[in-house]
């Protein structure tokens, strides 16, 4: 089974969420850290990287003795990536998307493909976690990519954990394909609610079983559980508002060590987790 | 010969926009003629990405041989370079100031971008 925890909005606690489910699995489990422009799940795991490997994706190359200026390939791309006035195509490598369309609309066969580089995938194990990330090289702006290859290392038959990027665009949307739950965080505020009407949105798009984790419960007011309510959303899981697990946070503590109280609402998620899933897919 | 000015409005009373990939209009100014026509950049005012690409692509549709701007990206000046469109920057209000300038010989020819990708 494959979980993937979103949010439509930043620092709502899905690393929270995140490692500490996978720490309580108590089995072994796969927690990939989705979020490449700013892995952080490893923070709270404190593993060394067992092995990292470069990603790239093809970018155009044009052969300026073959190519008779038709501008065929920059009329394909939709990304702007290939730009012709009559003139021999100008290539924008930080633009393309590595789709290769452009060298097969190429009546003249002049384009070629080249490596570039856009970050690396690093894997780790810390007890029964099997860490995997992605890490976007700066300045590159196509995650989706890179997060293909985080999820290439998936193995099957064992559990998974899917930290996706906050928002609701592209990134997010290649982290949730082929996953079987998603995981909601938000909180209990007007922003949270904001952002979680749009991630719902979302899901209701790409027809995923999902439910809402609300952390910093307490804060805030009552809208986000009338909303849960309204659409019949179910809550799996408040967070209180405690200021020792934003402590523990900044010290890269699991909550679920440093507060042992708590494990008993992070294993209620996972039963509740396990219940939504088997009811919402029956 | 055309020159073209990013704008907000449909007049030369109307402010220069000192943004070029991301300006709503431009005003596409025959110097023969007199006259001007505007052309719509509102696509590429709210595109993800490539904006001045794409802007830098309907300046040279119009048939435009330069541009006058507040500013211009590096990706956006490449393919003007590319297709042979000068480039002048102009602090003017509006765009009537920065064409008076650029009658006058005020403005100068400029040979590189003068801001970095993303610049708002």
């Amino acid at each position: 089974m494959i979980i993937t925890v979103a949010s439509g909005k930043g620092g709502t606690g899905k690393t929270t969420v995140s490692v500490n489910l996978a720490h309580m699995l108590g089995s072994k489990v796969q927690l990939l850290d989705c979020d490449v422009e700013e892995p952080n799940a490893h923070l709270f795991l404190q593993s060394e990287p067992k092995e990292q490997t470069v990603v790239t994706i093809p970018v155009p190359q044009i052969n300026e003795g073959l190519c008779e200026c038709c501008g065929e390939c920059a009329k394909f791309c939709e990304y702007h990536a290939i730009v012709s006035f009559g003139t021999t195509p100008l290539i924008f490598p930080e633009m393309c998307h590595g789709c290769g369309g452009c060298s097969i609309v190429c009546p003249k066969k002049a384009i070629g493909e080249i490596d570039k580089r856009i970050g690396t995938v690093e894997t780790s194990e810390v007890e029964n976690i099997l860490l995997v990330q992605g890490r976007l090289d700066i300045g590159m702006a196509m995650a989706p990519p890179l997060i293909r290859a985080v999820k290439n290392r998936l193995q099957q038959g064992l559990p998974a954990i899917l930290d996706a990027p906050p928002g609701t665009s592209c990134p997010v949307i290649a982290t949730l394909q082929d996953t079987d739950f998603a995981i909601l965080v938000t909180e209990p505020t007007p922003f949270g609610l904001n952002d979680l009407k749009l991630a719902v949105a979302m899901m209701q798009e790409i027809d995923i079983p999902f439910g809402v984790v609300v952390n910093r419960f307490g804060v805030g007011d009552n809208r986000v559980h009338e909303f849960c309510k309204e659409q019949q959303i179910p809550v799996l899981l408040e967070i209180p508002d405690d200021r020792r697990i934003a402590e523990a946070y900044s010290r890269g503590e699991l909550i679920v060590d440093a507060l042992p109280e708590y494990r008993e609402l992070f294993q209620g998620l996972i039963e509740k987790t396990m219940h939504q899933f088997n009811t919402q897919t029956a | 010969m055309k020159i073209a000015f990013t704008t907000s409005g449909n007049e030369l009373t109307a402010p220069l926009d000192p943004r070029f990939g991301r300006a709503s209009k431009f005003l596409i100014y025959d110097l023969e003629n007199e006259t001007f026509e505007m052309v719509d950049n509102q696509q590429n005012l709210n595109a993800a990405q490539g904006a001045g690409i794409q802007s830098a692509g309907t300046v040279t549709n119009s048939g435009a041989e330069a541009l006058v701007s507040g500013h211009c990206g590096p990706k956006a000046f490449r393919v003007l370079m590319a297709a042979g469109v000068k480039v002048f920057y102009s602090e003017a209000g509006t765009v009537g100031e920065a064409l008076d300038a650029y009658k006058q010989g005020k403005l100068t020819e400029s040979n590189a971008a003068d801001v970095e990708g993303h610049w708002e």
